[in-house]
């Protein structure tokens, strides 16, 4: 009897140390990695508040000096680069472009992919998950024919449209497909009780279909914005003017032709850049939290 | 309170692609009834309700309110109330505003609206839910909105596609007697979809009897029930259902009649004999459980047996009997003592015995 006892005991401690290194395990992978991020986030933004370059934590002197793209045209030896607020007015008209322009499309084509019968659906959807994969790269000197055509290369605002339309084409497939998924969660159920208590399909659609797809909405304009705002290359390669540049194009510039890099004004750009990504997401996780659970019994 | 109205349909189809969902649907619905499409899954019940819904167009064939066209009419047009399986609340909105939808989409002022929804939901006691949400509701709840949006509309014809069958058996027997009072107060056109033949015979006026979409039979209730038209509808209605036996009917030596099951041989009255061998002579005999006598000696009009197994239910018992390789189930009443292996006969009550045609499986008498 003693004995019996004494190997219970045994295997009690030993399932409990076993969920102890579980434990472990997951906080090691999980959390660890979150360290060298945050400590980056954080250097990005002691940097941007001192005088001198730093290697660690602490910064040297702190100064505002690095902010002053805020107030005055940046100069980088002898070219004066324009102010910072057009620049982010321009990247910010790129990016709500192309996030209004892939919503709009994205939702009525997820819905047409998830509830209708069309020839060739199978394949479509099959041609948009392979587009995905498709380096833009490679369509850089086709789309500048196009873009030329259509009359958008080189006249300003122009310009930037045309990036808008390649930008939101190259990302409406992928959208598309993720707001076909949410569609497909909502039981035809739904639609046929919106019938027959009175919508119209078109009302059926706006009050009942489409505030059950938010949060895929929410996501989809989320990953656009940031598909326009960090657009590089199609502005780098298509728009000549300065005035017109967009914020990427305009940090790229405060890197690389000179030997010495101000680092510490790069690092407030770099800040720069992301504080309106943070707006935008946080404005928009009241949508992306909004899932219905209930009302269907299955 | 609702305006009433008939509901015909017109040689109705559905198909498809190669599927046959429903084949050649005669139904006529009059004003006020409360029809249950009754028959097992896959048999063209929810198909038939949703073409009468507007939500499906039917293949071929009409279907008419009073006598005009609807068929080409959208849902929203047709001024139906429908509850689903599933209920189909909207989860976004609120339980006032679930109720609300059709009468906003009709465009009623709102006070109109606040009031009409007030009484359905009172009606329904679900007065106090309002405020809450579908997710937040229990199933016998959001069962009751779900019905409580079909009715504040006013709907000429109201569907019902198995509304019950999400529910505890115990909620479920207590929302059955209180649609039916419902509706019998309202007094609106129904149509109820179910495959629980218990739920179809307590509540509905007449039922229509479905097999892989086609109308078997269409009566009320206990015409289904002593006067099945087929094999199907006679082994559907009923529970425990109705035992069956194929046989031949022969003629003896001195010119009576007796059915020739193999394992028996039952002796028939001289006018049924004759009855059937004129129409058939390959029959199957079906008699119900309720309808048997057990007797501890052979009597006339009897079949010998086995007793095999003996379930008892309180109220009555359900006994097994054993006849060559078949096996009957008879209903009696407790009290008689049984032992499984005991000889027992099973007294048929002759008016009550049915006879089919083998082939066609249609009833003879």
């Amino acid at each position: 009897m003693a004995r019996a006892k004494g190997s219970l005991r045994r295997r009690f401690l030993r399932a409990k140390l076993a969920a102890v290194i579980k434990y472990l395990v997951v906080v090691v992978v999980a959390v660890v990695p979150l360290f060298p991020i945050w400590s980056m986030i954080a250097w990005l933004l002691i940097q941007s508040f001192s005088g001198r370059v730093i290697l660690g934590l602490i910064p040297s002197s702190l100064t505002i000096n690095n902010w002053r793209f805020l107030w005055s045209p940046i100069k980088m030896g002898l070219k004066e680069y324009p102010n910072i607020w057009p620049i982010t007015f321009n990247t910010l008209l790129l990016a709500l472009g192309v996030s209004g322009l892939v919503v709009l499309v994205s939702t009525m084509s997820g819905y047409a992919l998830s509830r209708m019968e069309f020839r060739g659906r199978t394949a479509l959807m099959e041609f948009i998950i392979a587009l995905h994969a498709f380096p833009s790269v490679i369509l850089l000197i086709a789309l500048f024919v196009i873009l030329n055509k259509l009359g958008l290369y080189g006249k300003g605002y122009m310009t930037l449209l045309g990036i808008v339309l390649i930008k939101a084409g190259l990302e409406i497939p992928m959208a598309s497909w993720i707001i076909k998924g949410f569609f497909d969660s909502i039981p035809w159920d739904l639609e046929w009780a919106a019938l027959v208590d009175g919508c119209s399909r078109w009302r059926a659609w706006r009050s009942v279909i489409v505030p059950l797809v938010l949060p895929g909405i929410g996501a989809i304009s989320i990953f656009s914005f940031l598909a326009g705002w960090s657009e590089f290359l199609l502005v780098f390669t298509y728009v000549k003017d300065e005035a017109y540049y967009t914020l990427p194009v305009l940090i790229y510039h405060m890197i690389g032709e000179f030997k010495f890099i101000d680092w510490g004004m790069l690092a407030a750009l770099g800040l720069f850049f992301t504080i309106p990504t943070l707006i935008f997401f946080s404005t928009s996780q009241k949508l992306l939290l909004r899932i219905y659970v209930g009302g269907v019994k299955r | 309170m609702v305006a009433v109205v008939k509901v015909t349909l017109d040689n109705v189809s559905k198909f498809f692609g190669k599927v046959r969902a429903v084949t050649d649907l005669n139904l006529e619905v009059g004003d006020g009834e409360f029809v249950a499409l009754l028959g097992p899954s896959g048999c063209g019940k929810t198909t038939t309700l949703l073409m009468i819904a507007g939500i499906y167009r039917p293949s071929r064939g009409r279907i008419l309110f009073d006598n005009e066209d609807v068929t080409g009419l959208p849902p929203k047009d047709r001024n139906v109330g429908m509850v689903f399986q599933s209920y189909a609340l909207y989860p976004h909105m609120s339980v006032y505003d679930n109720i609300a939808f059709p009468l906003k989409l009709k465009k009623v002022p709102k006070q109109e609206i606040d009031r009409k929804v007030r009484e359905v939901a009172k009606l329904l006691r679900i007065d106090n839910l309002l405020a809450r949400r579908p997710g937040q509701l229990s199933g016998g709840q959001q069962q009751r909105v779900a019905l409580g949006r079909a009715l504040a509309k006013e709907p000429d014809v109201l569907l019902l596609d198995e509304p019950l069958s999400n529910l505890d058996a115990k909620l479920r027997i207590l929302m059955r007697a209180e649609l039916k009072r419902l509706q019998k107060e309202l007094r609106v056109t129904t149509v109820y979809v179910t495959h629980d033949q218990v739920e179809a015979m307590s509540m509905a006026d007449k039922i229509a009897v479905m097999n892989a979409g086609k109308l078997q039979q269409y009566a009320d209730p206990q015409g289904l029930y002593s006067k099945p038209a087929n094999l199907f509808v006679a082994g559907f209605i009923g529970s425990p259902p109705m035992n069956f036996v194929e046989g031949s009917i022969r003629e003896d030596l001195s010119g009576g009649y007796y059915f020739d099951a193999g394992a028996f041989k039952f002796k028939l009255p001289k006018e049924l004999g004759e009855l059937i061998s004129s129409k058939s002579i390959d029959v199957v005999m079906g008699f119900r459980p309720e309808h048997v006598r057990l007797s501890l000696n052979r009597e006339e009009y009897s079949i010998e047996g086995q007793v095999y197994v003996v379930e008892p239910l309180g109220r009555d018992i359900v006994v097994n009997v054993k006849v060559g390789d078949m096996l009957f189930k008879v209903v009696t009443k407790p009290g008689v003592e049984l032992r499984p292996g005991q000889r027992i006969w099973l007294v048929l009550d002759v008016d009550k015995i049915h006879f089919f045609d083998k082939f066609n499986e249609r009833a003879i008498v």
